[in-house]
């Protein structure tokens, strides 16, 4: 096994930092201050300062009027998209005055470019009547280009004045994200902080989860009733937080089936969790001193399909009639379907989601639900490990951030908007997130 | 090495995803893995038909409780399989026409949507249990509840036009405010649980997911 010291080697050379800032606490706490409040600074101005100037156009062209021809789109502006990979221009433009209807009635936009100002020009897509923008996708970085609008009408074509020049390139940090990076920084230290402090700190506080809590007596419950226990991890893969976050609860309870020898089964919607959950579950019985209780049959796949999926398990629940049900992961609108089948079984249920819109349903229908953050918190609660119960007071810092920023910032637009003051609006601090 | 080198993968995995986020060149390699995925999710449900074969297969083999159920499983992936690959007369198996569509349009489709219309009436039994008056706290849920259900509805509005769109009005304020500020709460709280355990899973510190302790 893995010992942490070797991936959290950096961890000790932080503990000396640590030392070291206790030492000249003062001077620590001044810097903080100067540090925050260039953060609050940058983040409010740091944007437009870095943002980068590009080229535009904005030419204005005469419209010629007694003309058989469609009036040309006017005002093409070429530039390259912000915050990309490079590649890429926006082209903008102001529709063709005989956009909307009439005789000359404007049918498409076709987008011309060339590298050269007056010649040159390469048909390189098209836009609908009414389209007012395009993006150029497949641009040499830093290669000069100009654009022209050409609108098409039954009664023939005309195209705009060309564009500025415009060209693309590549951005090494996308700034639209710089908050969203900045407050993952502080939470993400505020995390590794608040492990690194609970190897040290002994019977560090966590509330009681009452579906935690339940786990042992559901699978008691099982053993004496000679039934199945049924534990569901959600439909989707283990791409998502949330299957990894069942799977970690299927552990414990897979350990607690082999240790009362109660008779559990996992039907899974996908392979992959398939496959993991069986390496979870015969893990958890090999750890419990059950091995030879283990049997591969005991995970197996249903179907891909999400309502398939449902009426199996629903059939499943009414011929087995579990004495315990597990709904632990992402789950949609089966959510319900399955609750209340296992419900009509008397099968008790613990279910656990972070679909704020399957939680009211599982709230209703079962006996215990982990509400959104319970379900992760559920490996750090189950195992009482420090430092994963370091993590969660490390997540408590960015609760306590947004809750500060909640009421700083409705106190500031209140006042605004009652004494007609000019207070910023914090909201701009956490466009991107 | 059967632990360490899952670990090593996952952190190395794990950290260029953060990273590629913000950094937009990186997006090839973020592209990469997450068709390195779907590859590998693409192989692996060949494990998953392996396996419901066989446990169908055994089951109907040793005449086990419910047996009947697992041939229609086998018939049923196999009638579907053979159609869509063998008769599909030269189209590709999911266009309007073949025989393939026809099984999905007119047999899957409306068992499918069947099982979706089950939630109407799952929803009526729950709610019925869940507006329970029994304490002060489920009170106040039935009130809202009654309140909103009254307000969307169209003799709400009708009973609303008498009571000058109070009612309607009530409802559009219960899902604006004590609704919405609810959802977002529990939301930051997800938001964070899920940047905390995603650091566990990187660091190698929850390793239950890879089958370790």
């Amino acid at each position: 096994m893995l010992e942490s010291r070797k991936v959290f080697f950096y961890l000790s050379e932080r503990k000396k930092h640590v030392t070291k800032a206790r030492a000249g606490k003062s001077v620590t706490l001044d810097l903080s201050f100067l540090f925050l409040i260039f953060l609050a600074l940058f983040l409010l101005f740091g944007q437009s300062i870095l943002a980068e100037e590009v080229p535009t156009a904005q030419e204005e062209i005469a419209i010629p009027k007694d003309s058989v021809l469609p009036v040309p789109p006017t005002n093409v502006i070429a530039k390259d998209i912000p915050n990309d990979k490079g590649g890429a221009i926006t082209i903008s433009w102001e529709r063709s005055a005989d956009d909307g209807g009439g005789a000359k009635n404007v049918t498409g936009y076709e987008i011309l470019r060339s590298t050269k100002r007056d010649e040159g020009y390469e048909h390189i897509g098209n836009a609908p009547p009414g389209a007012t923008s395009f993006s150029d996708n497949v641009t040499k970085d830093k290669v000069l280009y100009f654009y022209k609008i050409r609108a098409i009408s039954p009664t023939g074509t005309s195209e705009s004045e060309p564009s500025a020049l415009a060209f693309s390139k590549r951005q090494w940090f996308d700034f639209s994200r710089l908050s969203l990076f900045i407050l993952s920084l502080i939470i993400v230290f505020a995390i590794f902080y608040f492990i690194e402090k609970a190897k040290s700190e002994k019977g560090l506080f966590i509330r009681k989860i009452a579906g935690l809590e339940a786990v042992d007596d559901a699978v008691g419950r099982a053993t004496e009733m000679g039934r199945k226990i049924i534990f569901i991890p959600g439909i989707m893969d283990m791409d998502s937080m949330q299957t990894i976050a069942g799977v970690t609860i299927l552990g414990r309870v897979a350990k607690l089936a082999a240790e009362y020898e109660a008779k559990l089964e996992v039907p899974v919607s996908k392979s992959l969790v398939m496959v993991t959950c069986r390496e979870v579950v015969k893990e958890a019985y090999l750890n419990a001193g059950r091995p030879d209780a283990y049997n591969d049959d005991m995970v197996y796949y249903l179907t891909d399909d999400q309502f398939a999926y449902a009426a199996a398990l629903d059939g499943l629940f009414l011929r087995d009639r579990p004495a315990a049900v597990f709904l632990q992961g992402q789950f949609y609108a089966e959510a319900l379907i399955l609750a209340e089948t296992a419900n009509s079984v008397g099968a008790i249920q613990i279910a656990g989601t972070a679909m704020p819109t399957q939680l009211p349903f599982f709230v209703a229908a079962c006996d215990y639900t982990l509400i959104g953050e319970e379900l992760f918190a559920a490996s750090a609660y189950l195992s009482k490990d420090p430092k994963l119960l370091g993590s969660l007071k490390g997540q408590d810092v960015g609760k306590f951030i947004f809750l500060l920023a909640i009421l700083i910032g409705v106190v500031f637009l209140t006042l605004n908007s009652v004494l007609g003051l000019n207070l910023p609006d914090l909201r701009e601090l956490f466009k991107g997130i | 090495m059967r632990r360490e080198v899952p670990l090593v993968l996952t952190a190395i995995v794990g950290i260029t995803m953060i990273i590629a986020h913000f950094i937009p060149p990186l997006n090839i390699l973020k592209n990469l893995f997450e068709d390195w995925f779907f590859i590998i999710a693409a192989f692996a449900i060949y494990l998953g038909i392996l396996n419901l074969i066989l446990i169908n297969g055994d089951k109907i083999y040793k005449k086990q409780k419910g047996w009947p159920f697992g041939v229609v499983v086998i018939l049923g992936f196999l009638v579907i399989t053979v159609i869509g690959i063998f008769f599909s007369g030269g189209k590709s198996f999911q266009d309007p026409g073949t025989p393939f569509y026809y099984i999905y349009m007119n047999l899957y489709y409306p068992l499918s949507a069947t099982m979706f219309a089950l939630l109407a009436f799952f929803v009526a039994s729950a709610s019925y249990r869940a507006f329970r008056a029994r304490n002060v706290e489920a009170t106040m849920l039935l009130g809202a509840a009654f309140i909103l259900m009254l307000g969307r509805v169209p003799i709400g509005y009708w009973i609303s036009t008498w009571l000058g769109h109070t009612l309607a009005n009530a409802a559009d304020w219960i899902m604006d405010f004590p609704q919405l500020a609810g959802q977002r709460a529990i939301m930051i709280g997800i938001a964070l649980g899920v940047v905390s355990s995603a650091l566990r899973v990187i660091l190698g510190l929850e390793r239950a997911y890879s089958a370790g302790e």
